[in-house]
Parts: C-alpha cells; sequence; structure tokens
C-alpha cells in the first residue's frame, strides 16, 4: 500500500450506529476505505447499503438517532472523529466538500445562485472582497462549463435546468479547492445525455486540479466510466475492494457477481435477466453469519454461522467470502 | 419472430398542448405523432425528461384528450370519446406507474388496492370471489398470498411495483402503458420487475407500451423503440435494426451517452450531445433538434423533416442517408 502522505482520507474501522427504540442499525459497520491523492474512488451498492452514510459520518452530517460509534476518519492524517463542530467545520467547506444528489434541493429557491456559491467562498476566506469573490465565482462558473457565466450569476435555481444546477453544484464544491470532493449519487437525477457530460466534467477538474473523488453510486456504469478502485458495500460492510478493470475482469464476490449479471447490457439478448433473490435485510435482524448468506446462491452452513472476513485474492483485490479464502478466484459470469 | 401484424392501437397526427400562464404561449408536449402499437409486442417509446413521451403514453390510452389528431383501438375510433363512451373500454388499457412508492393509496390494504378496480367494473359477484381473484392475481405477481392485509408502506419499492402491476392486470387489459416502471428500483430489484413483465406478457398475450430513458434496460424488454426528441418522433425501429445502426443524429447521441458497464470500453472518444433540451414552448423552426445536431444545415431550419420509410424502419432526418454513410 502507499505512504501515509499520499492518501487523502483513511477510514479506518469505521461504526456508524443508529440507535432507535427499536434496536440498533449497524448502517456502517466496520468499513475500511482508502483514498490515494488524485485518484477517483468509486463506493457502489444498493438502498440502505449504508454508502450515504459513510459520506455523511466523513462529513459530520449523521443525524439523530446516528452516531459514531467507533473508528477514525483521518483527513490528511488528522482524525476527524471527535472533533467539534467548529473545527469539523474548518476543514469540511473548505478541504472537503460534498456534491448532493437531488440538485432541486440543495440550492436554496429564493437566492441568486451565484450569491450562494460567493458565500461558500466567503464563509472560508476571509480576506477575500466581494467584487473579487464575484470574479472567481463566474470563473469556476465557466470552468464548469455553465454558459453565459455571468448572466447566470444573477439567476434563481428554477430558471436552470437539472444539468445546469448540477454545474452549479459542482462549482460551489469547487470552489474553496478541496483536496476531496464527495459526490453521493450526482448523475441520478439527470439524463443520459447530461450525465456523460457532468462525469466528463468530474474527470477533467480532477486532472487540472489534483483533488481526490469519492463517488457513491448504485450504477455500474458510473463506476466502470470514471473509478479508478472501488469498494462494494451491502448491509453497512466492504464485501470487495478492486481497481476498476479487476473488478469487472474477475469478479470475486457473489454479491458483486450478481450485480454485474443483474444490469441489462446492450449486445447480450437473454431470455431473462439474471436476478438476486429476496431483499437487502432489515438493518435490525441482520443474519448471524455473513450479512449476505440468506441471498446467496452459495450459502453453506459455515456461512450462516460465522462472518467472513476480506482476503485478497489478487493484486490490490480484496473480498469478504468463504469461496474466496483460499485466493481461489471465481471466473466472471 | 412469429407475430402477428395486427394493430392494436393507431395514432395519427396526435397533437397535445397545455396552456400556460401566458395567453399567447402553449407547451406543445408532443407534435403531430404517426404510430402504430402491434398487438402482442413491446413497443419503447425513449427519450430525455421533458420530451413528452409519458404525455404521448397517456394521451394514447385517453388518460389525457388529444388536442388534435385521431386515436384508434381496434378499428374504433377513442380520440373523440367523452369519458362516458369509453368507460367501458377503460379495463382493456391500464397503466403501470414510475413512482411505486406514490402511486398506491397509503390508507388501503393491498387486498382492496388490487380489488378497487374489480369492483368498480362489478367483475366479481360476490365479495369473497373477489378475494379469491386478488388472491390470484398476487400469486401471479409473486406477492405473499399471507400478505394481502398488509399496507403499501410495509413494502419494498419492488413489491410495492409488484402490487402496482397486480392492479394493472387485474382488469384483463390488451394494452400496458409501462411509465418507467423500473427506474426508481435498484439494479437487483430492477431485473427480478422486468423478468416479471416479459413473463406476464407472455402467460395473458400483453401489449407493452414501455415508456423509459434507459436504452440498456429497453434492449432488453422492447421489440421495437420509438425515439422522441420534443414532441416529436424521430426514428422507429426493430431493437435489432436500432441498435446494429442508428439513423438519426439524435438516437446516435443518445446510445454513445449510455455509460457502459465495461471499464475497457471507457471512451474518450464518445460523441458528446452539448446542451440540454429547448423548451417546448418556444419549438425551434423546422427539426427541432437542429440547434442540438452537428450536422444541421440551412435546410434543416427551413422545412420540418417528415417521418420516412427507410429499409423496414422510420426515421425524420433530412440528412438521414449522409449523417449514417
Amino acid at each position: 500500500m502507499m505512504g501515509e502522505e499520499q492518501n487523502v482520507l483513511e477510514i479506518k474501522d469505521l461504526k456508524s450506529y443508529f440507535f432507535t427504540e427499536k434496536g440498533v442499525a449497524k448502517a456502517v459497520d466496520g468499513v475500511n476505505i482508502t483514498i490515494p491523492k488524485g485518484k477517483i474512488i468509486g463506493l457502489v451498492g444498493e438502498s440502505g447499503c449504508g454508502k450515504s452514510m459513510t459520506a455523511r459520518s466523513i462529513m459530520g452530517l449523521l443525524k439523530y438517532p446516528g452516531k459514531i460509534a467507533g473508528g477514525h476518519i483521518l483527513f490528511e492524517g488528522k482524525d476527524l472523529v471527535g472533533l467539534s463542530e467548529r473545527e469539523l467545520r474548518k476543514i469540511c467547506g473548505n478541504d472537503i466538500s460534498m456534491i448532493f444528489q437531488e440538485p432541486m434541493t440543495s440550492l436554496n429557491p429564493v437566492l441568486k445562485v451565484g450569491h450562494q456559491v460567493r458565500e461558500t467562498l466567503l464563509v472560508h476566506d476571509h480576506t477575500i472582497g466581494k467584487d473579487e469573490a464575484r470574479k472567481k465565482v463566474i470563473e469556476m462558473f465557466q470552468k464548469v462549463g455553465i454558459p453565459e457565466a455571468e448572466k447566470r450569476y444573477d439567476s434563481y435555481p428554477h430558471e436552470l435546468s437539472g444539468g445546469l444546477r448540477q454545474r452549479v453544484m459542482i462549482a460551489m464544491a469547487m470552489i474553496c479547492k478541496p483536496h476531496l470532493l464527495i459526490a453521493d449519487e450526482p448523475t441520478t437525477a439527470l439524463d443520459v445525455t447530461i450525465e456523460a457530460q457532468i462525469l466528463r466534467l468530474m474527470k477533467q477538474l480532477r486532472d487540472e486540479t489534483g483533488t481526490s473523488v469519492l463517488i457513491i453510486t448504485h450504477n455500474l456504469g458510473v463506476v466502470a466510466e470514471i473509478c479508478d478502485y472501488v469498494y462494494v458495500m451491502y448491509a453497512g460492510k466492504i464485501v470487495e475492494q478492486a481497481p476498476t478493470c479487476e473488478l469487472f475482469d474477475h469478479t470475486a464476490h457473489p454479491y458483486t457477481q450478481g450485480l454485474m449479471a443483474s444490469i441489462p447490457r446492450i449486445g447480450r439478448n437473454p431470455e431473462r435477466l439474471h436476478t438476486i433473490p429476496g431483499v437487502v435485510p432489515n438493518l435490525l435482524h441482520l443474519p448471524q453469519g455473513c450479512t449476505f448468506c440468506t441471498r446467496c446462491e452459495f450459502a453453506e452452513e459455515q456461512c450462516r454461522q460465522e462472518k467472513p472476513k476480506l482476503c485478497q485474492v489478487g493484486e490490490e483485490h480484496w473480498s469478504a467470502c468463504f469461496r474466496n479464502e483460499d485466493g481461489f478466484c471465481l471466473s466472471e459470469g | 419472430m412469429s407475430k402477428e401484424k395486427e394493430i392494436l392501437l393507431r395514432a395519427e397526427g396526435v397533437y397535445k398542448e397545455f396552456p400556460t400562464a401566458k395567453k399567447d404561449q402553449k407547451v406543445h408536449a408532443v407534435n403531430g405523432v404517426n404510430l402504430a402499437i402491434y398487438q402482442g409486442e413491446t413497443l419503447a417509446l425513449v427519450g430525455e425528461s421533458g420530451c413528452g413521451k409519458s404525455t404521448l403514453g397517456r394521451t394514447l390510452i385517453h388518460m389525457l384528450p388529444v388536442t388534435d389528431g385521431v386515436i384508434t383501438f381496434h378499428d374504433q375510433e377513442i380520440s373523440s370519446m367523452d369519458e362516458k363512451t369509453f368507460r367501458p373500454l377503460r379495463p382493456k388499457m391500464q397503466m403501470i406507474f414510475q413512482d411505486p412508492y406514490a402511486s398506491l393509496d397509503p390508507r388501503m390494504t393491498v387486498r382492496d388496492i388490487i380489488a378497487e378496480p374489480l369492483e368498480t367494473y362489478h367483475v366479481c359477484k360476490s365479495r369473497e370471489e373477489t378475494t379469491e381473484r386478488v388472491l390470484q392475481l398476487m400469486k401471479a405477481v409473486g406477492v405473499p398470498a399471507e400478505f394481502q392485509n398488509r399496507y403499501p408502506h410495509q413494502f419494498s419499492g419492488g413489491q410495492r411495483q409488484r402490487i402496482g402491476i397486480a392492479r394493472a392486470i387485474a382488469l384483463q387489459p390488451e394494452l400496458i402503458v409501462c411509465d418507467e416502471p423500473v427506474s426508481a428500483l435498484d439494479v437487483s430489484v430492477q431485473s427480478q420487475v422486468l423478468n416479471l413483465l416479459k413473463d406476464l406478457q407472455k402467460e395473458y398475450g400483453l401489449t407493452y407500451l414501455f415508456i423509459g430513458h434507459d436504452l440498456s434496460v429497453i434492449n432488453f424488454i422492447a421489440d421495437r423503440i420509438c425515439v422522441m426528441f420534443l414532441g416529436n418522433i424521430c426514428e422507429i425501429a426493430s431493437k435489432e435494426e436500432l441498435y446494429a445502426k442508428p439513423l438519426h443524429p439524435y438516437t446516435e447521441f443518445l446510445m454513445d451517452a449510455i455509460p457502459k458497464a465495461d471499464p475497457h470500453l471507457r471512451g474518450e472518444h464518445r460523441k458528446m450531445l452539448t446542451g440540454e433540451i429547448p423548451s417546448p414552448v418556444n419549438v425551434p423552426s423546422g427539426c427541432c433538434f437542429r440547434t442540438r445536431c452537428p450536422y444541421a444545415t440551412e435546410l434543416c431550419a427551413k422545412q420540418k423533416p417528415e417521418l420516412k420509410k427507410v429499409g423496414g424502419r422510420y426515421v425524420a432526418c433530412h440528412h438521414a442517408e449522409a449523417v449514417t454513410a
């Protein structure tokens, strides 16, 4: 693995639990993620698997009754867990910023978009004047490909299309030159044509500024398109991690295999699609052994009793399945 | 394919406009659409959001009145019918909605939700018979019978969509408009629902009008594909022909934009559509796609391209031959 300084973010054994009346829901349960400098990392999983909660834990945005119950989040060597809100705010929004899924709801509808982006700049940089900030915002708008940037500065969110709003969000996130950008389903609400534009933009910004990116998505197509390294999450745990090409070529974990096989692909015309039977288990009543054992076609007695650990199955490729323990890699389906 | 080419529903010159706050402006949602749906097929309607695909789907099955044009169902003109005369035909044309969370009444049990259409049309003679039919339907879509007294919020998205499907097939329809039925679902559940739709089609001989924006989903489910842009049809072709070679430049861009689930195909060479959909209030003159089209010429601004037959398919572009050559 790489040296400490080269990693922008290291999540170590993170546990984010929700303490509800009905019991403890382990939304994130012992997750390790490393984000090297200048890389685009993907975190994939279905809804309810804890991927958004991982992102929220990093930003200190867990809502009651959610709490970080253990583990460390090292940002450039500094542990974010246990920092006061004031200390966290200095880092989040400035060095770490986030893009949310819904560009419609995450902008203030009664403020001009230019002002909203400028506000971010003014809050984090007290030396900058308002006019200079305006200039910087317009520059940023041009960089993220907003046409007629100067005119758009004075637009309200409802006057912009979904794609433009997401560009404004990206401009807002990038304006303080963050070292880490977290994008939570950045293209899910957009059309394919606009999605392709936004993904290209994110890649371009990474190449220009060297910002590391953590992309959270359920779309394996997005992962294949843009990520360098991928973590697959299921029911609060990382079940497989690998460089993107390795993950697609030598899928090891049965869950990832199921996901890959469920995607309808152009060029293949099967009579029926592969399905993963059942649904994601309730976090309050997780199976005792492997969390995937209730839906896994290979599940055996051992899987129902013991929890599998991540074991190495290839170069930088790890999988949490008893079938992979001897380093044996299942061939792609 | 051994399909009888019998036309189930035909649309000729269908227009749908909506008024805006300004009296002299209208939203041109559907702009003169001609189209035929054959019995037993799945016709997919594809396009970006705001292209009028959902409006067209709803207009075709009389859920929205047409502004102009003729729609015939089994040689019977339905576009000019009022609600009362149309009522006996409603069971034949049903709809599956996109949002499985919003389309089911949260205060009704699953049994009542599925039974409602049966009761409205007095299909069954007694309450017991209705319940029996409901249980049959639940079995057909794969929802366990013991859940009949549960409420929608107790189900996952995939199961709710199954309930919506059970309700849609309750009256033994011939045509079902599926309005993005799997867009809100996770991939693993999405494939379950798509398989179910295919199975039901075989079992009950259903015809689908499948509205969607995900071309890989459509590749799986559709027989023929109709690409829409800003209220107009750009291209209609069989799935095999369309994926082998798109003729309309817009189709070409749409296919190129899909993220391929294969990192080795990560393409910098991809063709990228610039800009966004023009407003349907001020539709560009001539070809509505010309403002985004790299091949556009003067002719495109002057004259609206007609949907022309090219081989076994239809395309509306002045330069279709040149573009694909």
